[in-house]
């Protein structure tokens, strides 16, 4: 992005080719929604009520729309916490300016809504994340509940309690898989995807 | 002792906790730090806790909310448990919108988990 802005003070012709092809791509992808920066809870208010308003034009059922609405919120809130947890591991060492952004995807299809949001995240945190994303895939829906309860129950008794209760509850409400990628950066730090699907009936 | 009264935001409830017998969470919760909101609700609970002599029957009619604020919910519950089992009336009314499965199943899940009476109500 940066750089194809560079070279547009250059050449606006260039420059226009991206914006057209960039708007293609958003109207072909069907994105409601795309986002690279800082993710803070105005933020995550903005976007979840423009996105509500914009999705009620398509979408008549309620629970899709609800279920949406959801998803939004938590993995945004994801960006913005997690971010925070991460900052004093990561100022060290030069990828300063990306700890508190994040990319965030809202689009559909035919058959599906889906809600992508990157951020960035330590090496070290992936094989925590993998594993508890795994779990979470693994389980039907009455697992889901009682591993939700569990680790609610859990939150009460310690601080650090009910990690990934995000991702449980975000599996649970939509019935679907998070389908996940790391993306790696360098040799500490990864770009971490996370896809939510919500289907339409 | 004296109310409290938090009135409704874009992402907070309102919330009215009278010791006169009112006791009122209506609306969203996603707020950016769940402690910070809910703790003077968690203490205000506390203090009612020891002066509580009448039946009190806590309403939520909350149309959305966040996993964090899934947690906290949860202490409150536990405080009014606690309540419960040190001879306390206490009751919880449970509104949900008639379609909304979610908010209905949330309470559900509060009412598997702590041990007071919940009753259910649709709107």
């Amino acid at each position: 992005m940066t750089e194809l802005s560079d070279s547009a003070l250059e050449n606006k012709s260039e420059y226009m080719k991206f914006v057209v092809q960039f708007h293609k791509t958003m109207v072909d992808k069907k994105l409601v929604l795309a986002y690279e920066g800082e993710v803070t809870q105005d933020i995550t208010k903005a976007f979840t009520s423009m996105t509500d308003r914009n999705i009620r034009k398509i979408e008549s059922d309620e629970k899709i729309r609800k279920k949406v609405y959801h998803v939004m919120v938590e993995c945004l809130q994801n960006i913005a916490k997690h971010a925070d947890d991460d900052i004093e591991d990561l100022k060290d060492y030069g990828e300063g300016g990306h700890i508190k952004s994040g990319i965030f995807i809202v689009g559909s299809d035919s058959k599906e809504y889906f809600v992508t949001s990157g951020n960035f995240i330590l090496n070290k945190n992936i094989k925590d994340l993998t594993d508890l994303l795994d779990n979470v895939n693994a389980l039907d829906k009455d697992g889901l509940k009682e591993l939700y309860k569990f680790k609610l129950k859990e939150s009460t008794l310690s601080e650090k309690g009910g990690a990934g209760l995000g991702f449980i509850d975000m599996a649970k409400k939509t019935g679907n898989q998070l389908e996940y990628h790391f993306e790696p950066i360098d040799d500490k730090s990864s770009l971490f995807l996370l896809k939510s699907i919500i289907s339409k009936v | 002792m004296e109310p409290l009264i938090i009135l409704e935001t874009d992402d907070t409830p309102s919330i009215h906790l009278d010791a006169i017998g009112k006791f009122e969470f209506t609306g969203k919760s996603l707020p950016e730090d769940v402690s910070v909101f809910y703790d003077p609700v968690i203490s205000w609970i506390s203090e009612y806790a020891e002066i509580a002599t009448t039946e009190s029957k806590f309403i939520f009619k909350m149309t959305y909310f966040n996993t964090a604020s899934s947690k906290i919910l949860l202490d409150i519950f536990m405080q009014l448990e606690e309540m419960h089992l040190a001879g306390k009336s206490i009751s919880i009314e449970w509104n949900f919108g008639e379609d909304d499965e979610d908010m209905e199943e949330a309470g559900e899940e509060y009412s598997e988990i702590v041990e007071v009476a919940f009753t259910f109500l649709s709107y």
